[in-house]
This record gives C-alpha cells, structure tokens and sequence, in this order.
C-alpha cells in the first residue's frame, strides 16, 4: 500500500490539485456572495465584521497550497509526468553542444573570436602604455615592445582570412554539414524510435533520490538521446580544430625565443630583491597575454558564418521538435528548467529547493515509520513512538549515587576466601546505579518525544520553582527585592547566548537543554506570577482578613487565584519561547531531537527533510498554544470581568 | 455588652515624600451600643473612610484607642465585617462559596457550612443562584453576596463604606430596605458610610456630619426614620415633611463645608 502511494505520487498529486483548484474557486464563490449579501447590514470597521468567514480560510489555505504545488514543479509532474524525463534528453543535446555554442553568438553577443581579439589587443595597449622604464635597460625595453608588437601581429595574422589553414576550413565545413544533418534527422520526426525495456524499468520521476530518470522514456526522449549522442562526437572533432598557419608560426617561434631571452637576463643578474620582483611580474604579465594567442583559438571573422548558420537552425529545429514540451517548460516548470550534469538530470529552479508537497508527504512517512530495520525514523531513533523502560534506568537516573556513599557504614570487601558478600549499601548503590532489574513500563520515545519532554520537564521544573517565587516577590518585600537584581539581569540575555556556556557546564545531553529551558520558563514565571500577585486588589486582600483568613490562607486562596490568568499566560509564552530555544539548542548540539534532524538535514542539503521538520516544528508549536488557549478559557473564565 | 468605643482617635498621614502631613482625623470620641445603627455623613476627604478603616484594623491611629466589648482593636477580625462599596468579591469563585469563604477558613464541616450558606443566600434573595459565577451578577446581587459573605461568619459589628453608592436609583431603595430587615432580625450594630442625606437619613438611628481639615464629628443627629422604615414604605417617609426639614438642614451644613474648603483652597 505504502510503495504503491510512494510510486504514484505524481497520480495522487493531480486528483489533489484538481480537488484544491475546485475548493479554491467554489470558496471564492461562496466568499463573494456572502459579502454581497452582508454588504447591506455591516457597517465598516465593525469588529464582528472579522467573525467568522471559514470560506475565506479555504481560499487562502487552498491558493498557498496550489502555489506550493506550481513552483515546487508539482503540478508540472503530477499532470505531465514525463516530461521532466523528455526536458532531460533536451538538456543532454544542448550540453553536448554547448562547447559549439560557446563560440558563437548564440547565447552570448559576439562571436568568441571577437571577444578574445578585442580583449587582449586592450590588455596589450595598457601593457605597452605601463611599462617601468626605470627596470628595464634601454635595449631590453625595445626587446620587450618587440614582444608585445609582435603579440599583436599573432592577432592579425590569425583574423586574416587568406592566413587560415585549409585544413581548418575543411574541418569547419564538415562540421557545419553534420550538424545540419543533426536537424534535418530532428526535423524527420521520432515515429518509430522506441525506448528501450531498460528505460522503461527506471522509477518515476522523483520517487527515488535519483531525481530525473535518465535514459529516454518517449519515442520523443529517444530521438533527442540518439542526436545527442551524435552531437558529443562532433563536439569532440571541434574541439581539435585549430587555426594553424605557417606566417603564424613562424611570429610564434621567434617571440616565445625573446621572452626565454629576457627571462633569462633576469636570472643572471645582479639585481636588488626589490626591482627583480617588479622585473619579473612585468615580464611573466607580458608572456601571460602571449600564451593566450599561441593556441590558435582566433579565427578570421567570417570563419564560423557556416557554423553558425547550422547551430542557429539545430536549435530551431530542437524548439520545432519540442512541440507541446516547450508550453510546459514555460507554463508548468518555472526556473531555469531541467539541467544536464555529468551523470544525472537535476531540476535548476524553485524546484530544487521547495520540494513538492508529495515528497514532503513521503519523506514524512519514512521518517514516522516506527520500524527503523526497514528504514524508519532517522538515525537510529523513531520520530514518535514508545518502548519499553526499564523501571531501574529512571530510579537510576532520579538518585544520585553520591547519597549513597553518604549514608553510615562502608562498602563491602571480599573476604579471606576470596569471595565478595554484598551489604546493604552495596545493594543500595547497585539500585542507584539502575543495576537491578525492577520490571519495566512503557514510555514514550522518539525524535519528537525527547523534544517535547525536554520542555515539559524544564516547564514543571520552571513551574514548580517561579509561581512560588513569583508570588512571593508580589507579596514581600524581602523575596522582591533579593531576587529582583538576579533575575533581571539574566532574563533580557538571549537564551541561546547562554547555550554555548551551559552546554559545557552541563554536557550535551538532556541536563544541559533541560537547565537552558529551564532558566527561560523560570525567568517567565517569576515575572507573570509577580505581576498577577502584587495585582490584587487591596479590597480582596483586606475583605479576606475581615473574614478571619490567615496570611497563609490568603497566599493560597486569594492571592494564588487572582494571579492565575497571568501565570496561565506566563505558562503560554514560556511554552513558546521553550520551544523556539530547544530546536536552536538541538542544532547546536545533541543526538536526538527535531531540531537535530534539521541540523544533519541541512549538512547534507536534504531539502525534503529540512521542510519536514520545519512543518513538524509549526505543527507542534500552533498544537501546544491551542492547547494552552482552550486551557486558558477553560480555566479561568472570569479574566477580564473581575 | 459588645459595645464599640473610640477614645480620643487621632490620626495623621504623612506624605513620604513631601515630608508634609494631613490630619485626616483629629480627636473622635464616640460609642456605639450593640444593636445601633450609625450612619456617617460628611464632604469628600473628610476622613469617614479613614475612620471605618481604623474600626476595621486596617489602619492604627496615631493616638487613641478603640475598644469593641471590652476587647482593643489591633488588627483585623471575624468580629468586624466589612462590606466594600464594589462586592471584593473571589471572581474565580461561584456565589455560594464566596459566602462559604469565611467558614472555609475557620474550617466549618461542610454539612453545616451548607445549612449556613443556603440559609443566608435565602435572607438577602440570592435563592438558587448558589453555583452562579459571580461575575455574572449585577451590581445589586453582587452586593447581596457581599452582604452575605459577611453576615455568614456572625459578626459583632457590621462596616459599610458607600455600599449602594455604584447602584441604580431603584435597586439602591430595595437594598435599602434589604439593610433595615437584616439590622431588624439580626440585631447587629451597624456602621454605614454614605454620600446621600437622603439614605443617611433613612438608614441612622444616628447620624454623624464630620467636618474635613481635620476630620472630626461636627453635629450628630438621632433620627426615627430607620425605626419607621422597618413599618413603613421608604417612599412615603421620604415625603414626610420632618424628613425634609432635616434634610434641608445638613444639605447647607455640607454646603457651607464645601464652599468653605473652596475658598481655603
Ligand atoms: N493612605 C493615605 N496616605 C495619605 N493620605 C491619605 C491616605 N488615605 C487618606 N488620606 C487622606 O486623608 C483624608 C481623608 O481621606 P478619606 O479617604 O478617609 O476620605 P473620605 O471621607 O472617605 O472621602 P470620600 O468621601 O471621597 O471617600 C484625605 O485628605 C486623604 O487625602
Ligand atoms: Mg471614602
């Protein structure tokens, strides 16, 4: 059932869109209607206006998603599953032509020739008007502008077109007719290229980590696969092609002799450490320009009118051949489209980085599968499940074994027999130790369980300690004014400032989150129980007295009660800012957790993942403040009308 | 027996930060027997509330002393009730255990706590609004409960400052008239602050007019009107021409106060 969900992805995907596109227009429907009738009886500004509206949140819900689905490429694969595969063959023919194409004005302004021409002519001209005449002697000055003359007479002999090599006219002109070949074989059609059974066998698009299937699924793909491979062959007969020329040569000769020349004068003489440096440099810039033009990479200007003409019609018959394909590309795949590298096709775009909700669906059930033999959870642990706890590994972990070398008596010894009878406190420091076997029960475990047990123990902990603190601080003078400067001068500093102190302090596992947790939600709790203690009404206070109540009696049934909505509200933001420092503090360190997922995930640029838990983490924080909110309106219904 | 007497009560607040002080009472001689039910009339600042603070223990003056059934005042007690002019209710608490509060805290059985809070709820018309929540009462039922609450723990002496003040012309005579039952049946000495002649006059068998700069008792009154309003409908001796007369005659002496401390001022 899972495999079948998992392969048909791009299936389930089209009737989700097709589902979300008929929410998105019948909610408007309805929206729009709605105001219409409303229009009449609302006058504007009024907060009842706000109420309600559920036909608007489907409007918005189902466009964020339909947006998700366009530019993560989820409506292009769902609806037109094989054109990524199609786009992928394209893309392997414009790689293998694209060290043709780089010569030529196609993708770029000038011929490269021109380029190159007019680049080192300037470089040249900037060389000769540079020289430091105060390094160089009067005869290795002239030497040297010989040499950049001559640099620039190679240029002029190779953009001469009576100068080009027959053999590299040739070479040029059949090139040029094969590639015409190339279109007019594109142009035939791809009626009867058949893929191969091995193509067919590959997984769909996406379902693997290979991204792109690559061998041809469509008669289309496999005409386009077969000229690319043609292409390659081409391509590497051009890259061979040099223009060679005898006057061209003998200029080359004689001036790579020059520079050996002044190369070596620099080596013989005496010269300060300073100007030899200079000398060098200046020399090693001038032969840097000269090797750029001694591999005959020029040609005359005309040369390519040929070349280009083929590849520029090659491409038109590519768009010709494209047909639907090209509609998609520009409709349904925004971005750069599918890219060929070395061994696989990858999707360049948005796609890349925002994966489709599907595979974010999928990556999410491998990672929730709780049996981890066959691949689930992450790293060793589940993402939300239970196990078995061994009773004696929470006593263990509760009693430190500390206390037991405290209590009265020594540990055993082994006797003259040479056996070792154990005493109490042996037997006590075995149970401290989580040595003896007591049972076992279950508990939860998990990814997402030791994140969220992390808060809820640093909560409790937080709780337990800043209500009652905080309530003192409202009602004494004493606990205020003691505590005040402690806990004001930690709180404004940004929790995970703390991180990197507490983390050494108390170690990378859970006692060093629990603690960090800890000192936010405590900070919290002082400060909203202080707030709601020291906000009773003097009345209360004072009615309660009249009616006999002891101090202690008032603490605990008036003035307890009349901070409870702030400490509700307390609770609230601690379990928020809780959680936005536990994940920051799991990817900073720690094994488990869902911030240390999101942490390996982004070490290895898994984009799925990184969403993933980005959605768990939202997910879990919206679930917890609704749980606090209907907590909050439960409880304490009175707020805001005592 | 249980009367409560007040001896040469002085008290003066000074201002932390000025340094400078205001004589919100000077000199206040009176007793009170079990059983009378005192109004206290006079100008805003005068001081009543200082005063009815002081019986209540919140406060210890300057100099002077109090005294209820032989005992001195030093602190708060069940023996003293107050009533505050908004409820002080428990807002997290419905009604019944806002009434309960008091024999909650003396640890009361529960059985018996019961009988009490349903017996009071009956007397000030509360019946069957037991698991309300407070905070879904008017003002005049949040009153009741107030009431209530503090007549449950059976106090010697009742205080009241400007209880009916935040109410409705007419729920405040039905109060009225609540108050007059509950000083009838209960025979509870009483202590009400007001800022209305009219309900000072109907709810004292004594009236004291203080008089602000220092706060003292300027002029006391004894009156028939409250004996006659546990007979009579409060309207009717409200058009009685001696209620007017006397009502004539404190409104100008509150007058003349008040202009006097404006043109002091
Ligand atoms: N805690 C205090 N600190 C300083 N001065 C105070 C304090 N309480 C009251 N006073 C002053 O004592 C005087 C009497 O105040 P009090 O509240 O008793 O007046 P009141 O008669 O109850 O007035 P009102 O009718 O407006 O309630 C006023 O001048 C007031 O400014
Ligand atoms: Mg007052």
């Amino acid at each position: 059932m899972l495999s079948w969900v998992s392969e048909e992805r791009a299936f389930i995907a089209a009737v989700v869109i097709i589902l979300l596109l008929l929410c998105f227009t019948i909610s408007i429907f309805i929206g729009v209607k709605q105001t219409a009738f409303r229009e009449k009886d609302e006058v504007f500004g009024d907060p009842e206006r706000t109420l309600g509206g559920w036909y608007w949140t489907i409007t918005g819900v189902s466009s964020v998603l339909l947006l998700w689905f366009y530019f993560s490429w989820g409506i292009g694969r769902a609806f037109f599953p094989e054109a990524g595969n199609e786009m992928c063959q394209i893309a392997k023919l414009e790689t293998a032509i694209a060290p043709i194409t780089a010569t030529l004005p196609i993708n770029t302004r000038y011929f490269k020739s021109t380029t190159l021409t007019r680049r080192n002519s300037e470089q040249l001209e900037i060389l000769l008007s540079s020289m430091p005449t105060s390094i160089f002697t009067k005869i290795e000055q002239s030497e040297l502008i010989e040499i950049i003359e001559n640099s620039k007479a190679i240029i002029g002999v190779f953009s001469n077109q009576k100068n080009q090599s027959k053999e590299s006219v040739a070479f040029l002109k059949k090139i040029s007719s094969d590639i015409r070949k190339l279109s007019a074989e594109l142009r035939l059609g791809f009626d009867g290229y058949l893929p191969t059974k091995e193509a067919l066998a590959q997984p769909n698009w996406g379902t693997t980590y290979i991204e792109i299937p690559l061998l041809p699924i469509t008669s289309k793909g496999v005409l386009f696969d077969s000229i690319s491979n043609q292409a390659s062959i081409i391509t590497k007969t051009f890259l061979k092609t040099r223009n060679n020329s005898d006057a061209g040569d003998t200029l080359i000769e004689s001036t790579k002799k020059k520079i050996s020349l002044l190369k070596a004068t620099n080596k013989s003489s005496v010269f300060d450490e300073d100007i030899l440096i200079r000398r060098k440099a200046y020399v090693k810039a001038v032969e840097r320009i000269f090797k750029r033009l001694d591999d005959g990479t020029i040609f005359p200007p005309k040369a390519f009118d040929g070349l280009n003409y083929a590849v520029t019609d090659l491409f038109t018959a590519i768009d010709e051949t494209k047909g639907g394909l090209k509609l998609i590309d520009t409709l349904f795949v925004p971005g750069a489209g599918v890219i060929k590298s070395r061994t696989q096709c990858t999707e360049q775009g948005s796609g890349r980085w925002l994966p489709k909700p599907t595979d974010v669906i999928a990556s999410f059930l491998k990672l929730a599968n709780p049996n981890i033999e066959a691949g689930g959870g992450y790293k060793g642990s589940t993402l939300f499940w239970w196990k078995w706890l061994p009773i004696a590994d929470l006593i263990g972990f509760i009693i430190p074994d500390k206390i037991i070398d405290l209590l009265p008596g020594e540990y055993g010894r082994h006797s003259d027999t040479g056996n070792f009878q154990s005493n109490y406190k042996d037997n006590l420091l075995a149970l401290a130790q989580g040595d003896i076997y007591l049972g076992s029960i279950p508990m939860l475990d998990g990814h997402i369980w030791d994140s969220v047990f992390r808060v809820l123990v640093a909560l409790i902990l937080g709780i337990g300690l800043g209500v009652p603190l905080g309530i003192y601080m409202g009602v004494s003078r004493f606990f205020k004014s003691f505590f005040d400067p402690i806990i004001e001068l930690y709180r404004p500093v940004p929790p995970l400032a703390w991180a990197p102190l507490i983390l050494t302090i108390f170690g990378i596992n859970d006692d060093g989150k629990i603690f960090l947790l800890f000192m936010v939600a405590f900070a919290i709790m002082v400060i909203s129980a202080r707030t709601g203690a020291s906000g009773t009404q003097l009345s209360k206070i004072r009615a309660s007295h009249s009616l006999g109540a002891s101090n202690r009696q008032i603490l605990r049934y008036v003035i307890l009660p009349n901070a409870l909505p702030e400490i509700l509200t307390g609770i609230r933001i601690s379990i928020g800012v809780c959680w936005g420092t536990l994940v920051a503090a799991e990817m900073l360190a720690g094994t488990t957790g869902i911030g240390f997922i999101e942490n390996v995930a982004r070490v290895v640029s898994n984009y799925e993942l990184i969403w993933v838990t980005i959605l768990i983490m939202g997910l879990l924080g919206l679930a917890f403040d609704i749980m606090m909110r209907r907590i909050i309106n439960k409880t304490i219904p009175w707020r805001g009308k005592g | 027996m249980s009367d409560l007497i007040c001896k040469n009560l002085n008290m003066t607040f000074t201002n932390p930060q000025t340094g400078s002080k205001i004589e919100a009472l000077k000199d206040i001689n009176f007793s009170l027997k079990k059983g009378e039910l005192l109004s206290v009339l006079g100008p805003s600042g005068c001081g009543k509330t200082t005063l009815l603070n002081m019986i209540a223990g919140f406060l210890n003056p300057t100099a002077g002393s109090m005294s209820l059934g032989g005992n001195l005042i030093e602190g708060p007690s069940v023996e003293r009730g107050m009533v505050f002019q908004q409820g002080a209710l428990f807002e997290w608490l419905t009604v019944s255990k806002n009434v309960d509060f008091g024999l909650r805290m003396k640890k009361t059985p529960k059985a018996e706590a019961k009988k009490l809070v349903d017996k009071w709820l009956n007397i000030v018309g509360l019946q069957g609004f037991g698991d309300t929540p407070t905070y879904q009462l008017s003002g005049g039922m949040q009153q009741r409960v107030a009431l209530a609450r503090c007549l449950v723990n059976d106090p010697d002496v009742i205080l009241m400052d400007e209880p009916l003040g935040a109410l409705d012309a007419l729920t405040r005579e039905k109060m009225q008239s609540l108050i007059l039952e509950l000083w009838k049946e209960t025979g509870k000495t009483i202590l009400i602050i007001t800022h209305s002649v009219e309900e000072a006059l109907l709810l004292g068998e004594r009236l004291f007019v203080m008089a602000p700069r220092p706060g003292r008792i300027h002029k006391e009154y004894k009156l028939p009107f409250a004996e006659e309003g546990l007979t009579k409908p409060l309207r009717e001796i409200k058009h009685d021409t001696r209620f007017g007369d006397v009502r004539e005659e404190i409104l100008s002496m509150i007058w003349d106060m008040e202009e006097e401390i404006m043109g002091g001022a």
